[in-house]
């Protein structure tokens, strides 16, 4: 695989990619310098270097409770992964070691539920909610969140599972092991890696969800999406602040992504490129 | 080697999750299509009635509803083309040795995890603005006057913030499946004297013909559905100038309170992806079998 390459091609090459993913990193790198400038010198023109203030983070959480919607969006995202797994572990399971003649139609089918264009239902659903009182609760968007997500977790967790060796199974059931025994101490440690990578891409895809969210939520239940969203309504300018709730609500679902990029791949494309 | 009795506790595992996913398809999609027939406006929920086609004939003659068909279309096509595109030289320049390449993949993905409010607003403010963003800037720099994006040219505005969004992704599954060629191969054809346009064209392209389908394909099922980068910046306008089908769906439902009208969209949308859908299905169906 190692192709011999001089040295000045390679410093060329590098360089022209540097400079591309500087360009697109562009407009994250300037928001979050930008949340550390005053008001003014955030429509002063380009300038890189903040004075490097925190006045804006302060004021975000002081004047508009920043803390609340984080909340929301960790409680909404964390409890409808962990919802969605629940489910989904059994059913990718069984999928996954006792296959039928109809496995592949049925996830098929739970793939095309994702396929159904969200504005088609967002009626029934509003009124649904309505009528159920789950408006604006984070429980109707834990809810939402986990039946949007379900065929991608089942699928993820179907092509790890389907990974780990049958005769490891077999071996195991030679030695006695019951049923219970099998899946407590055999296929469960070896199915962790592929359910935390779920698990992380899950998070990832109900953070940033923004029609839901926003739509089925107004204040109390509102998480960081909506939150943001509403910044939208020109009330003056007030760039820095809203940097420094943009960098608060990216921030760690960046870091998180950096590290699932390779599962990334795997779950967004339903195993189609590994 | 599976008995009755693992068979009966496999379909018992598989239950919840087949029930749930049948519920929340066909609950909200009959109630969409008993909606669509009937006249119910928020406004006046005690006045329901039977509508028949009117709905449908409404939506349809609507000049709106032809626009922001047209605006679906453009908005889905030029993501698509500028991530496609950029999304294969992206991913043959990250394929080249590179000191950091590591770091530069990272700042290359990360607008795949910004979320859209933010994506948009960002975009919008600090880099759009025509009095004080960065391309203003960089524009009277020049000597140029500033583009005031949102207000000239409010869909092209979209489709790039859109496209920023998505070229992460593009690229990263395209680089995933570059990088799975075969080295050898690559070596050979350069050994036979095929120069580099020949080696994109006939082993590359070739190569890569399955992930650019599922990219597509994927990216088509979301970007039929952009919203929040519409809500945010033009709120759709000016006029329904940067209305898409989505957009236009959602105003209809909660800011004119014409359930009937929005329903018989949303009967319009299921068609459209269901079209894409039935693609989707077959490029990813057939990997099932490998």
């Amino acid at each position: 695989m190692a192709r011999r390459v001089s040295t000045g091609s390679r410093i060329g090459w590098t360089i022209a990619a540097w400079a591309v993913a500087l360009l697109i990193f562009f407009p994250i790198l300037y928001a979050v310098l930008t949340s550390f400038k005053t008001e003014a010198e955030a429509i002063a023109g380009i300038s890189l270097i903040p004075s490097g203030t925190f006045e804006n983070y302060i004021e975000v959480q002081s004047q508009r409770d920043y803390f609340k919607p984080f909340m929301n969006s960790v409680v909404i995202a964390v409890g409808s992964t962990i919802l969605a797994l629940l489910v989904a572990i059994p059913a990718a399971w069984s999928m996954a070691f006792s296959p039928t003649r109809r496995t592949k139609d049925i996830l098929m089918w739970m793939l095309s539920t994702k396929m159904m264009p969200a504005v088609a239902v967002l009626v029934p659903i509003y009124l649904l909610f309505r009528d159920w009182s789950l408006l604006d609760t984070r429980l109707g968007l834990t809810v939402m969140l986990m039946l949007i997500n379900l065929p991608i977790v089942v699928w993820m967790l179907y092509t790890y599972f389907r990974e780990i060796p049958g005769e490891i199974l077999e071996a195991a059931r030679m030695d006695g092991a019951s049923l219970l025994g099998e899946i407590v101490y055999v296929l469960t440690p070896m199915a962790v890696p592929g359910i935390a990578s779920t698990m992380l891409l899950n998070i990832i895809l109900a953070w940033n969800e923004s029609f839901w969210t926003i739509r089925l939520s107004t204040t109390n239940a509102a998480p960081l999406t909506a939150f943001i969203a509403s910044f939208s309504s020109p009330q003056g300018l007030f760039w820095a602040k809203l940097s420094a709730a943009s960098t608060l609500a990216i921030a760690p679902i960046l870091i998180m992504g950096w590290f699932s990029q390779r599962q990334l791949v795997r779950g967004l494309t339903f195993g189609a490129v590994k | 080697m599976a008995t009755r009795q693992t068979r009966t506790l496999a379909r018992f595992m598989m239950a919840p999750s087949i029930l749930l996913l049948l519920v929340w398809m066909i609950v909200p999609l009959a109630m969409t299509l008993w909606f669509s027939f009937q006249n119910y406006n928020l406004l006046n929920p005690a006045n329901v009635s039977f509508a028949g086609l009117f709905n449908y004939q409404y939506f349809y003659t609507d000049p709106a509803f032809f626009q922001s068909i047209a605006n679906t279309l453009i908005l889905v096509g030029g993501v698509l083309l500028i991530t496609v595109v950029g999304g294969i030289l992206l991913a043959l320049l990250l394929d080249q040795p590179i000191f950091g390449q590591g770091i530069v993949r990272i700042l290359v993905i990360s607008p795949f995890f910004v979320m859209p409010p933010v994506a948009a607003l960002v975009w919008k403010n600090m880099i759009m603005h025509p009095g004080y963003g960065v391309l203003a800037d960089v524009a009277r720099f020049f000597g140029a006057t500033p583009i005031d994006w949102f207000a000239q040219h409010p869909l092209l505005s979209i489709v790039i913030i859109v496209a920023w969004q998505w070229l992460p992704f593009a690229t990263l599954i395209l680089l995933t499946a570059l990088q799975s060629l075969d080295g050898e191969q690559k070596e050979a054809a350069e050994m036979d004297g095929a120069g580099f346009l020949d080696r994109f064209r006939y082993l590359t392209l070739p190569h890569l013909a399955r992930a650019i389908t599922v990219v597509i394909l994927i990216q088509t099922i979301f970007l039929l559905g952009v919203y929040a980068e519409i809500l945010v910046t033009t709120n759709g306008g000016p006029g329904y100038a940067s209305t898409n089908l989505a957009f236009l769906i959602y105003r209809t439902a909660l800011l004119g309170y014409d359930v009937g009208g929005a329903s018989a969209g949303g009967v319009i949308a299921v068609i459209l992806a269901n079209v894409v859908a039935i693609f989707l299905m077959r490029a990813v169906g057939r990997n099932l079998d490998r």
